[in-house]
């Protein structure tokens, strides 16, 4: 039987703003089978998110909901999560938001190790105001403020979580939908800080500019750039030159989760 | 009498921190900085005994952030700062204005612009506290003159955030965040403390923004079964995002208006010798009020018709009032650790006939009773 | 009936917490009005400290002093300072060996009283000169705030197992008092 996205779907919010071909259809899908494999209540979730493309996402699904100001959603994330902490907390967001504007709120989250999961998708590029560059665009290509080539080195959001912290780290790719999803419900099993970097693309805002104009051929580009993290190991150096390793890099469930902590603090406190 | 172990010498940031988890504190999120900083020491201690969250966050932005998720949890939440902080905190004010999510921000106000002067008293952020965040928005700013009044005080800045579901703002300053009074911590029940108004149609029915309840809807929690939306974008009744023109200048106008319609019960002002037709009128909040009470009665000795209008509630700014107070007065005089912030609403306001006339001053020390003697005399 | 206490000194040396006792015992124990305020912020790093304690039988408009009747100064630079603000008629009560010159422009009577060395040799805690200080405003406030109001305040507020300590200190302040006015 197909899977039921509509039972988690705002219909009447239909349709969605997204460019045909764009690949956080196929992020929102594998976010919400990985909800339906951990069996949980829709009035135990809460979907937040900052401004962007992604940050449309709370509009459509039909949990608690909270579309935020740019680059804030873990903050409201960790007071929501403080106050009810049997509550399910999924930030998503996209690599401008989460990583630019938001990117000390994301380091501290990360840091406190506070159980939600972020999901990040990063698709290299400022997608709702027009295309202009952001810290996970390749260095050298157009956007609109980068008419002569990006003059900045990327950012990568793995290394970022993992040295902030975040006890669970994972990539994955929008072609790469099974193993997506897979990796989305692990985080949401993981019980800490969990960060999923989901690899996708604009191809109107960036591709376009950059000889990548199609969605085909950015599934394609998804299918071709990412290597499983166990085979980028072994490639020798020369090869792994424009490759982007995916897999789990941290699953750590020896540190403890931060609300865990507070209840211990609180029962300490309270003699 | 009171009984010894009701009384407390304490600091007004911490008499604000009690009177807070007196008004049903349940969650504090802030970030370090003077002088404000007690209020977060006291509740770091506090809470967690008290089946309460404390967390110190990255910045002011992300304890503002944490603020508004709390609140929309269910909780009554705080945060406090002072001056650049609190410009910090203005994005996430507007939020808490359009969403209609009730929290307190305390400002302890410290001197400006930048990083200003830390440890000095000022009250420079009147306007600040008004217009901090873009677009036209309601306010409410509650400002106490006394250490118990921190106490009590901020109980009324809950209620009034609680009633009327908005942030309230409360405007203290360093002579009284730090100075040490007696406080009489009132029973349970004495001070009267209100809630959010909650939902009562079942989830299916639920609009957040439901405005044939009035210009306060209803406003479920999150994990209760209501499962709703909010967003900082223009919305419509059922919090998602609009278009729709008609409806963005609608709703904006019931936000503003359920202030203003309101007034009558979030003024409050406290006046000395208003009805004996004063021809001096002293307006003015906060700790200045102390000098400005001294200096009204020392001018009354020496026979000057002087009066007192101490403005308790500075926003909205209690028009009506001063209007009142001045009908017949030949002076106003508005002093204030600013260089004049507050004396606009009063021209604003001030009978016609009066001359309104500023006492102003930033020089890190308090504005004494006989700065505002010598201003009266110069000026009659 | 508005008094004015300004106790000054250097950091460390508990002149905060001193004042904290006296405007607790004067306002919570003695039923009266208190205002207690102090440096903050760089004045207080330097370290120079200050701290103010009103007293009154009514509500306390203004907090700040205006004129001392009463001034402690640990320090030389803190009577340098503060000395010109005593009022008329007033009492400086300064450290011996922290005050060496003691001119005062006004009609001010001064008290000099070795406090940090009477604390270290006598009492063996140098930490508690404050409380020796303290007995003895507690003497030259005559009656204005009850000594044993004081003590009461200075019991609930100290570590627990310092009590006897500071009690000690405290009653050979007032006693160093009375033998200064003889």
């Amino acid at each position: 039987m197909a899977f039921d996205y509509e039972y988690y779907l705002r219909q009447d919010k239909m349709p969605h703003i997204w460019c045909p071909g764009c690949g956080l259809g196929v992020m929102l899908k594998s976010m919400l089978r990985a909800v339906h494999g951990m069996g949980w209540k829709k009035d135990d979730v809460v979907v937040v998110s900052g401004i962007g493309c992604t940050g449309r996402i709370p509009g459509y699904v039909d949990f608690n909901t909270l579309h935020t100001t740019h680059g804030r959603a873990l903050t409201f994330a960790i007071g929501i999560k403080m106050v009810k902490p049997h509550l399910n907390v999924i930030v998503v967001g996209g690599d401008g938001d989460m990583l630019a504007i938001g990117g000390n709120h994301f380091i501290h989250a990360a840091r406190r190790n506070v159980d939600i999961t972020a999901i990040v998708y990063n698709n290299e590029i400022y997608g709702m105001t027009g295309g202009q560059v952001s810290p996970t665009t390749p260095h050298g290509w157009r956007t609109t403020t980068t008419p002569y080539g990006n003059l900045e080195p990327r950012m990568d959001i793995v290394e970022i979580a993992m040295g902030a912290g975040a006890t669970f780290v994972a990539r994955s790719t929008v072609y790469h939908t099974g193993q997506l999803e897979d990796y989305i419900k692990k985080a949401f099993e993981h019980k800490g800080f969990s960060v999923v970097e989901v690899l996708g693309h604009c191809h109107t805002g960036l591709g376009r500019r950059n000889k990548r104009p199609s969605a085909v051929q950015n599934f394609q580009w998804e299918k071709t750039v990412a290597i499983p993290l166990k085979a980028m190991e072994k490639l020798p150096p020369e090869k792994r030159e424009g490759k982007i390793p995916m897999g789990i890099f941290r699953d750590d469930k020896e540190k403890v989760e931060y609300t865990e902590i507070y209840k211990e603090l609180m029962k300490k406190a309270a003699g | 009498m009171s009984k010894k172990s009701d009384l407390k010498f304490m600091s007004g940031n911490e008499a604000c921190a009690e009177g807070a988890l007196y008004a049903g504190l349940t969650f504090f999120a802030g970030y370090p900085i003077t002088p404000s900083s007690e209020i977060a020491e006291y509740l770091s201690a506090q809470l967690p005994k008290r089946g309460g969250v404390f967390i110190q966050m990255e910045d002011e932005i992300a304890s503002m952030g944490a603020v508004i998720g709390a609140s929309l949890t269910g909780a009554k939440s705080m945060t406090a700062t002072s001056g650049p902080g609190f410009s910090l905190k203005q994005e996430h004010i507007g939020f808490a204005c359009i969403a209609e999510v009730p929290c307190v921000v305390v400002n302890v106000q410290r001197g400006g612009p930048s990083t200003g002067f830390p440890t000095g008293p000022s009250q420079s952020d009147v306007m600040q506290a008004r217009w901090g965040t873009h677009g036209d928005h309601p306010v409410i700013a509650v400002s106490p003159t006394t250490v118990e009044e921190c106490f009590t005080e901020v109980v009324r800045a809950f209620n009034l955030a609680e009633k009327y579901r908005n942030p309230v703002i409360f405007l203290m300053d360093e002579i009284i965040g730090h100075m040490r009074e007696k406080v009489r911590i009132p029973e349970p029940g004495e001070l009267e403390i209100l809630s959010r108004p909650r939902p009562t149609v079942p989830p299916e029915k639920y609009k957040p923004y439901d405005e044939s309840f009035g210009d306060i809807p209803p406003m479920a929690a999150y994990g209760e079964g209501y499962r709703f939306h909010v967003t900082g974008l223009n919305h419509d009744e059922t919090g998602f995002p609009t278009n729709n023109g008609k409806i963005i200048q609608r709703t904006e106008e019931r936000l503003l208006r359920k202030i203003e319609a309101n007034k009558e019960d979030i003024i409050k002002v406290v006046d000395m010798y208003a009805d004996d037709s004063p021809e001096v009128v002293v307006i003015t909040f906060g700790a200045t009020v102390r000098s400005a009470r001294a200096a009204v009665r020392t001018l009354r000795d020496t026979g000057v018709k002087a009066a007192l209008l101490a403005l308790y509630t500075v926003w909205p700014f209690p028009e009506t009032q001063v209007r009142e107070v001045t009908e017949k007065a030949k002076l106003v005089v508005v002093p204030e650790l600013n260089l004049g912030q507050l004396i606009y609403e009063v021209e604003r306001c001030a009978s016609a006939d009066a001359k309104v006339v500023g006492v102003n001053k930033i020089n890190t020390e308090p504005i004494t009773p006989v700065e505002i003697i010598n201003k009266v005399k110069e000026e009659l | 009936m508005r008094y004015e206490v300004r106790l000054s000194g250097e950091g460390g040396q508990g002149l905060i917490l001193a004042g904290i006792i006296l405007g607790e015992a004067a306002s919570v124990y003695d039923n009266l009005h208190a205002v207690q305020t102090q440096s903050y912020g760089p004045e207080a790093r330097g370290g120079a400290s200050k701290s103010e304690v009103i007293i009154s039988d009514e509500p306390i408009d203004y907090p700040k002093v205006q004129e001392a009747d009463i001034l402690l100064a640990f320090t030389q630079e803190s009577f340098d300072k503060y000395s010109p603000d005593v009022k008329e008629g007033g009492l400086i009560i300064v450290d011996s060996d922290g005050v060496k010159r003691t001119s005062a422009q006004k009609n001010v009577q001064i008290i000099s009283i070795p406090f940090l060395r009477t604390a270290a040799e006598e009492i063996g805690r140098a930490i508690v000169a404050n409380m020796i200080a303290l007995g003895t405003i507690a003497e030259a406030l005559e009656g204005r705030v009850k000594p044993e109001s004081i003590e009461k305040a200075i019991l609930a507020r100290v570590p627990k197992g310092t009590e006897d300590l500071n009690k000690r200190a405290f009653d050979r302040g007032r006693q160093l008092y009375k033998e200064r006015k003889g």
